[in-house]
């Protein structure tokens, strides 16, 4: 594992515009990572529950993986997404909403990470994303 | 505006006006009939999700995606209320940076409690995908068992 820049997260989420557009931030423990998604009305994918849009929980999830990509992986450029499939459990209400990323392997070129997201239990989680993630050569 | 029956038109309308993501992402209603449906989603700076290239972020794909398909099991689902039980995407290329983006979604099968729905993105040809999904969405409503 190469070293960590402690502001690796920071920098991520402050430097994609969409990360600030869904308001999303992230707490770093080490390696470990807990990514932060705060209600919003602007979110909203169904008004009569209310419950966040699914594409936005999707979104999310898949921007915590890769998050967690970059704080393991040394990357020139952001790893590109290869595929995703995304489990819908419950309805994300209008709450905090919280995501962690598991990166089931790393290869030369792709990873795969599982991500699960949460709301106030995290054994009760709200949605699971299943992901390919194709990496960059690490940095010189 | 398309020439859709008016129960889409109306279906339509609610999926672009009256929900918040979509109108915060500015997903505009393109064109539906009976089995599929068609939107689009313009670039704008503040949804890039890599700034070395301004691709947009892959979460806007995928809230178009599962929009659209929603639109599209509601022209076959007249009124009822959907949820998204999964939703595969698979990432053909990047975006391009500059260019709106199309998706278009096709139920092809809806039981009494399931709809079966494929998708794709795209900026103005739907042979060269920027993204195509399969999903599964449950029909409000439906008997629990069928």
């Amino acid at each position: 594992m190469t070293e960590v820049n402690p502001d690796i997260l920071a920098t991520f989420l402050e430097a994609v515009p969409y990360a600030r557009f869904i308001g999303m931030s992230a707490d770093r423990a080490g390696d470990e990572m807990t990514a932060v998604l705060p209600f919003s009305p602007h979110l909203v994918g169904n008004t009569h529950i209310p419950a966040l849009h699914g594409g936005v929980l999707g979104a999310f999830m898949e921007m915590t993986a890769l998050l967690q990509l970059s704080i393991i992986e040394s990357q020139r450029r952001q790893p590109r997404t290869i595929d995703v499939t995304i489990e819908y459990l419950r309805p994300g209400r209008a709450l905090t909403t919280y995501a962690r990323a598991d990166v089931r392997k790393v290869g030369r070129r792709i990873a795969n990470v599982h991500v699960e997201a949460w709301q106030e239990t995290r054994s009760s989680p709200v949605a699971a994303l299943r992901g390919h993630f194709m990496l960059s050569p690490p940095t010189a | 505006m398309s020439d859709s029956p008016e129960y889409i038109e109306i279906a339509a309308g609610r999926m672009v006006r009256e929900t918040p993501q979509a109108v915060a992402l500015g997903i505009e209603f393109v064109s539906a009939e009976p089995g599929t449906a068609t939107m689009k989603v313009g670039y704008r700076a503040d949804l890039i999700g890599d700034p070395e290239t301004g691709v947009l972020a892959g979460g806007v794909i995928t809230t178009l995606l599962d929009h659209v398909c929603g639109l599209a099991v509601n022209t076959r689902h007249e009124g009822g209320g959907t949820a998204t039980l999964d939703l595969r995407i698979d990432y053909m290329r990047s975006a391009e940076p500059g260019r709106a983006v199309f998706g278009r979604a096709h139920c092809y099968k809806l039981t009494r409690s399931i709809a079966f729905v494929r998708a794709i993105a795209f900026e103005d040809d739907p042979d060269d995908p920027i993204a195509t999904a399969q999903g599964a969405f449950a029909l409000a409503g439906a008997p629990a068992k069928s």
